[in-house]
């Protein structure tokens, strides 16, 4: 009886080692990712043109990330950060992903990078840099394969403070991202601010404001309207005219989400961007021209993001080969990530230390309106947080 | 500050007031004569901009394009309310406003379908994209002047319209008391379904005057919708006079808000202070005014006289 009873805890043991030993197997041999990006609403079109970039470096990498099988989740947040923390939640604990990527907006990241990165669970951003997680609330887990927040608008306050504009008028939504635009501006312009103006976020009409940027007569004028906005606000300067009084510096306004609805009206408009469409690498190439095949258009900076952010996770699993968060985490670390934007730096709060370039809006030999890197703002520009940043 | 600013504001405060009162024209007549909560009309206005931007694009004529769209979203509000708004007539208020904001995302969804998520290329005529001197020095898109020439012909055919015809008479007669109405031998499913379907196609022009300002895409009109429910409780419900009025009113307060109100708090608090709240405060303007409306006259300015 008694020898019974070890024969059958032996079987059991074997089994239970050899289940488990076949769930690693199975675990090492695909890597999940969830993707959490707005694909319903008004923003739609971003979430899609990212979803578009995802699919397309899966199909460029044979759908294997670092030679394993590997399965995105797409995840609606619908710009709502209760939903994208469910999501969050639900990916991490019951689909048990490797890597949780995306997330468009600043507020929806916000909510989102505690429960992921306490999990355990990397997590990359495709777009948003929040000052806070850049500085002293930054965490390992933690990975922009895009940029911090005001390292755009720098780039933007040092071209004019180059150019010797005199005077500049600053407009942006009243809310977080909007302020630190306008901080990210002023931190290198030091001329003369002719003008401050917070606008209401999803706002159509701008023409009370462009009468009264009018009357101030701003040498520039200097813009954060993103997505909808930026088409709005771009089409109404032109109608009413305010070339003539002023000349427009963007940031985030002038890209390929608004271009299609703007065309030749956009055509001269300046911005910064760490990435443009024409920038000259085999990657960014291969991405742009693909894309634009494959979808008819040519892919906004969000894309581009979304493209490096798979990029980015093939590069980890296979420099580590694992899964393993700590294994991928110390190979991303290490910077040399190849991307559109070239071999991509990592700072030590895990977020790029990159080129911005300067862009203009320009008709491209189809006549396709499209951008184009007219002067290089920064070289390896840094962001200015992560010295507060302590893992 | 000069005085030319203070009026050119003015100014544009009377274009937003206008346009505004495209879209509430028609929801206070279905509010208030036919007592049907509608919240898909910001749908109607979606209609009216990508009817006009889609034909405009097809036919390469912005005229032609506007021309058509009328007809299109008349037709919309026709079959709309044949189709699904007259079977709800008889329910309560609460059915309406489900099945109405049902529609609100049914719209939305048909149209991404059928034209994509993204932003419909929408640009003036060249005809039109110039500009008018209003003011010495103050050079004025005339796009936006024809807005407001639309708007206040618009406001005028409707009080014409309603106060001085015989099929006013009728439409207000059987606001008054349907039953009396239909018993006198008039046929008051299909005049409220033609009130239904001009309401829409106002609120079309509106969206066809937005279409060349702002981005054309999904979901577009709901903004407006929230404000022109603001107009006519201010109005008074079922008032086209108090309507047009209140739109104007709404405008100015909206406008003027956005601009003066930040520097005005600038002499009270400190800068950063001042940028915070000012932006705030100057986005539930009107909505204080509502509630002030409210609080002293709760039917509105110029109840509709029933």
């Amino acid at each position: 009886m008694k020898r019974n009873i070890t024969i059958f805890a032996i079987i059991l043991l074997i089994a239970g080692a050899t289940a488990l030993f076949l769930r690693s197997q199975q675990e090492a041999s695909t890597v999940k990712i969830g993707y959490i990006t707005t694909l319903s609403g008004g923003a739609g079109i971003i979430g899609k043109q990212m979803q578009n970039a995802v699919e397309l470096a899966m199909v460029h990498k044979d759908r294997k990330l670092g030679g394993l099988d590997a399965e995105i989740i797409y995840a609606d947040d619908q710009r709502k950060p209760d939903v994208a923390k469910q999501l969050a939640n639900r990916l991490v604990k019951s689909d048990k992903v490797d890597v949780v990527a995306g997330v468009i907006w600043s507020n929806l990241l916000m909510a989102i990078h505690k429960p992921v990165t306490r999990s355990d669970t990397l997590l990359i951003s495709s777009n948003a840099g929040p000052s806070p997680i850049a500085g002293n609330k930054c965490h390992e887990n933690f990975f922009s394969m895009s940029w911090q927040n005001d390292q755009t608008p720098e780039a933007m306050g040092k071209h004019m403070q180059d150019a010797g504009v005199k005077s500049v008028y600053l407009m942006a939504p009243n809310y977080q991202a909007g302020k630190d635009m306008l901080a990210g501006v002023k931190r290198y312009y030091k001329g003369n601010v002719a003008g401050e103006v917070y606008t209401k976020l999803g706002q159509s009409d701008f023409q009370a404001e462009l009468s009264s940027l009018r009357a101030a007569k701003p040498e520039a004028t200097m813009i954060f309207q993103p997505g909808g906005m930026g088409i709005n606000f771009v089409k109404q300067w032109k109608q009413a005219g305010m070339d003539k009084v002023s000349k427009l510096y963007t940031v985030f306004s002038v890209d390929g989400v608004s271009l299609p609805a703007l065309k030749d009206s956009a055509l001269g408009i300046l911005g910064t961007q760490t990435w443009s469409p024409d920038l000259d690498n085999a990657i960014n190439k291969k991405f742009v021209a693909d894309y634009k095949a494959k979808h008819g258009a040519y892919p906004s900076f969000y894309a581009a993001q979304a493209y490096d952010t798979i990029l980015a996770i093939d590069h980890a699993i296979s420099k580590s080969g694992s899964t393993d968060t700590a294994k991928m985490r110390a190979a991303l670390a290490s910077g040399e990530i190849p991307t559109t934007r070239g071999n991509l730096k990592m700072n030590t709060n895990h977020f790029p230390i990159q080129n911005v370039y300067l862009r203009e809006a320009v008709m491209d030999a189809d006549g396709v309106v499209t951008t184009k890197v007219i002067e290089t703002v920064f070289i390896d520009h840094a962001d200015s947080y992560a010295v507060n940043c302590k893992f | 500050m000069t005085l030319t600013l203070f009026l050119e504001q003015l100014f544009n405060g009377l274009q937003a007031g206008v346009t505004l009162f495209l879209v509430a024209a028609g929801l206070t007549l279905i509010l208030g004569i036919m007592d049907f909560v509608f919240l898909a009309h910001g749908a109607q206005v979606m209609i009216g901009a990508y009817a006009a931007a889609a034909i405009t694009a097809a036919t390469g004529n912005f005229y032609i394009g506007v021309a058509l769209a009328i007809p299109v979203t008349f037709a919309s509000g026709y079959f709309l309310e044949y189709l699904i708004i007259r079977h709800l007539y008889q329910r309560d208020h609460m059915d309406q406003v489900l099945a109405t904001f049902g529609l609100i995302l049914f719209f939305n969804e048909a149209i991404r379908i059928g034209f994509g998520p993204a932003a419909l290329f929408s640009n003036l005529p060249p005809s039109l994209s110039g500009f008018v001197e209003i003011l010495p020095d103050t050079p004025y898109p005339t796009f936006r002047l024809v807005v407001i020439a639309i708007g206040l012909i618009c406001a005028l055919a409707i009080h014409i319209f309603v106060s001085r015809t015989r099929i006013g008479a009728v439409v207000r007669a059987g606001a008054n008391n349907p039953e009396m109405t239909a018993a006198l031998g008039i046929n008051i499913k299909i005049l409220f379904r033609l009130i239904f379907a001009t309401g829409a196609c106002l609120a079309g022009v509106a969206g066809m005057m937005l279409g060349p300002l702002t981005a054309v895409q999904p979901g577009m009109g709901e903004p407006l919708l929230i404000l022109s429910l603001v107009v006519i409780i201010i109005g008074g419900i079922g008032s086209v006079r108090g309507a047009f009025i209140a739109a104007i009113i709404v405008g100015l307060v909206d406008t003027l808000g956005r601009i003066f109100l930040p520097s005005l708090l600038r002499l009270f608090f400190e800068q950063a202070t001042a940028d915070g709240a000012g932006p705030a405060l100057a986005s539930m303007l009107v909505y204080i005014l509502m509630a002030v409306v409210l609080i002293f006259r709760p039917t509105g300015l110029f109840p509709a006289k029933v």
